[in-house]
């Protein structure tokens, strides 16, 4: 059910944002790359497999130089736990107190963490690596079963939690549209703007939409400025989180008839129109990264779903992969600007969706019930890179190992 | 003949003739025809600002333009469709120019075009609007009077299962306006010359079918043609000079006797 959201009170001043202390060695982000993906690595020899925290420059046991990132098992023991009342740091001090503790773990090392409320000294954990708001990887201890993570106002510093925040989802006629609607409001969602360009065209599901509580249509139409501008006039201030569905699948070669004009399309909508929304939109999401006054909690993730053609193209769709592969980019210059709001950049690949455009691509794909659930999934984790479908997942997979035979098998019609 | 020009710049001056206007404003949400989605799509009216007075321009206003050849008021030159692709100066740069200016007859079918979407004027009304108003001059603008532009986004478009639900003519009464009368043009209040449906008619979308191959012109979204006296109305119509256009946006103007505006 949607949540109800204290109003603002227009006479105090909108906190601005302060991101905890970001300094990390550039060997520590291999770390970064675990934690935006919600993968438990901590870095371990690759001569003698000791495991390490932090991230070391030499192995502790061996002085190997040959360290890398690698899973490792998530269980724990708290040996000590405090609260630092009066932190130095302005970021904490703005939150103390706050709760740290000391983790022995399974594997080994011990390591300060950020700490649930909720174990105490013995008790077992269960380890997180987790992007905190500076976007760097840190360590959240909570109870080993799991435990309820909202009575956590650490875990919800670092997540993207939709619960008693407003969300605008960009194109109610992306397949993810309705799900995606239908999951935030059982998140707690405190509204659902859920936008609709070329409103003159019929939508055919728009009772099932109209049934979601707390969603209320408005007109956007990314490929427009004005259409962009004029919505982030009326409802810039009351958005929190944004999902970028907005799409424009066309199958089509480079040698095909209307190829220019249907990339021209798609590059308006997913690359031009990620500018647009950007250039209006960002500055407001990120001056409220910290907008968290009176128990309504301030803006907090951008989402780009894109496809996972953004990364490697099939040569029939050679415009939409290349308009999904400027969207990218774009993704990663949007991010460091929303950085420094604390605002963070999710980005969602998805594989060929189940909807009329990939109607001939090999199946599993992607549902937009599935997609819904990885971006609220996603959200709910903090994360900030996520792979949707098998199809995405062996694609990603294939890509990181040899990319020459990716792309080969694309060209011979082989996803 | 000086004296008919000065008569005229007379006749303007005390709104003796007057100016209707008879465009929609060139917007971004204005529907555009919609074809089945794997065709080439007709870019939609973008206008993206330069600069207004700011740290872009800080003395100047200006946008960039960008529109399909067939969005909003727009006008079809005679290579717009196949059967015109042979006609000579068939396209809105070499289109004879004396062309752009010429009478109206306006046919009122606003009765039947509120209770039937799908209605379809017949060579029959055509013949029983000359009982009245006399015969349709050669080299005329024949406008469809529908007051469908009164009605705004999704009305207008009538989008619906089967596609846009609109008024047109059917192929008799397009065949007899060219063949048998001569006319310059045709023009409705719709998105296209053709009904919403004129695509399952026979031949398929007569108006362009027809018109065209004579070497005729086409008008659509047009407004205001309430403010038209049947006949006697002189209608400006100059496309944009576009090199090898099929059609463009313009300003569509009719001049009428003051005491019928």
């Amino acid at each position: 059910m949607t949540v109800e959201r204290p109003r603002k009170n227009p006479l105090h001043r909108t906190r601005q944002p302060l991101l905890p202390p970001g300094a990390r060695s550039r060997k520590a982000h291999l770390l970064t790359v675990a934690a935006a993906e919600g993968r438990f690595a901590l870095p371990r020899c690759g001569d003698c497999g000791t495991y390490a925290w932090p991230m070391p420059e030499a192995c502790p046991n061996c002085l190997s130089a040959d360290i890398t990132a690698a899973d490792a098992p998530v269980g724990a023991v708290l040996l000590a736990d405090t609260s630092a009342e009066v932190p130095a740091d302005p970021y904490f001090r703005e939150r103390a107190p706050w709760r740290v503790g000391l983790a022995q773990m399974d594997c080994g090392p011990i390591a300060l963490v950020h700490l649930h409320p909720a174990p105490q000294a013995g008790d077992r954990l269960k380890l997180t690596l987790m992007l905190d708001r500076a976007g760097q990887a840190v360590l959240h201890a909570g109870p080993e079963n799991g435990g309820d993570m909202r009575t956590d106002k650490q875990w919800q510093e670092m997540v993207a939690d939709p619960r008693g925040r407003r969300v605008l989802i960009t194109d109610a006629r992306h397949v993810a549209a309705l799900p995606l609607a239908r999951k935030l409001a059982d998140a707690g969602a405190a509204g659902i703007f859920m936008g609709l360009p070329e409103g003159w065209k019929p939508l055919e599901n728009r009772a099932d939409f109209e049934a979601v509580p707390g969603l209320t249509f408005v007109a956007l139409d990314l490929a427009s400025d004005r259409s962009v501008e004029d919505l982030v006039r009326d409802i810039g201030g009351k958005v929190e989180i944004l999902i970028n569905t907005a799409d424009n699948p066309r199958p089509g070669g480079l040698m095909a008839p209307a190829s220019a004009t249907h990339a021209r399309m798609a590059m308006e909508v997913v690359a031009f129109g990620l500018m647009r929304l950007a250039r209006a939109l960002g500055p407001a999401l990120a001056g409220r990264g910290a907008d968290g006054g009176d128990g309504a909690p301030g803006a907090v993730a951008w989402v780009n779903v894109l496809s996972v053609f953004a990364r490697a193209t099939p040569p029939e769709m050679a415009g939409y992969a290349a308009a999904h592969a400027a969207a990218l980019s774009l993704s990663h210059s949007l991010r460091a600007q929303l950085a420094v709001g604390g605002v963070r950049l999710m980005t969602v690949l998805t594989g060929p969706t189940e909807d009329d455009w990939f109607q001939l691509a090999p199946q599993p794909k992607v549902t937009g019930k599935a997609l819904a659930d990885a971006v609220v999934g996603g959200l709910m984790r903090g994360l900030e890179e996520v792979v949707v479908g098998d199809v995405a997942r062996d694609l990603m997979a294939r890509l990181a190992e040899n990319p020459k035979a990716v792309e080969h098998d694309l060209s011979q019609g082989k996803l | 003949m000086t004296g008919i020009l000065e008569a005229m710049s007379g006749a303007l001056a005390a709104g003796a003739v007057k100016v209707v206007d008879l465009t929609h404003t060139l917007t971004e949400d204005f529907p555009t025809i919609v074809l089945p989605p794997e065709f080439g799509p007709s870019a939609p009216v973008r206008i993206e600002r330069i600069s207004r007075y700011d740290a872009a321009g800080p003395a100047w206003y200006w946008n960039n333009l960008s529109f399909g050849e067939h969005t909003g008021t727009h006008f079809d030159a005679p290579a717009h469709w196949f059967t015109g692709r042979d006609i000579a100066r068939g396209t809105v740069d070499t289109m004879p120019p004396e062309h752009m200016i010429a009478p109206a007859c306006v046919i009122d079918c606003v009765a039947e075009s509120a209770s039937d979407d799908d209605f379809l004027l017949t060579r029959a009304a055509l013949e029983n609007w000359e009982a009245t108003h006399g015969t349709i001059p050669a080299g005329s603008w024949v406008l469809m009077r529908t007051d469908w532009s009164q009605r705004k986004g999704a009305a207008f478009a009538n989008l619906r299962e089967g596609g846009a639900h609109t008024p047109g003519p059917d192929a008799g009464a397009i065949q007899w306006l060219v063949n048998e009368r001569g006319i310059l043009g045709f023009g409705t209040e719709t998105i296209g010359t053709d009904a919403g449906q004129g695509g399952h008619l026979d031949p398929p979308y007569p108006a362009h079918h027809f018109l065209h191959g004579a070497g005729r012109y086409g008008l659509q979204c047009l407004t205001n043609l309430h403010l038209l006296p049947p006949k006697g109305a002189l209608i400006m119509a100059a496309p944009l000079k576009v090199h090898e256009g099929s059609g463009s946006p313009l300003r569509v103007l009719a001049l009428v006797a003051g005491d019928t505006a």
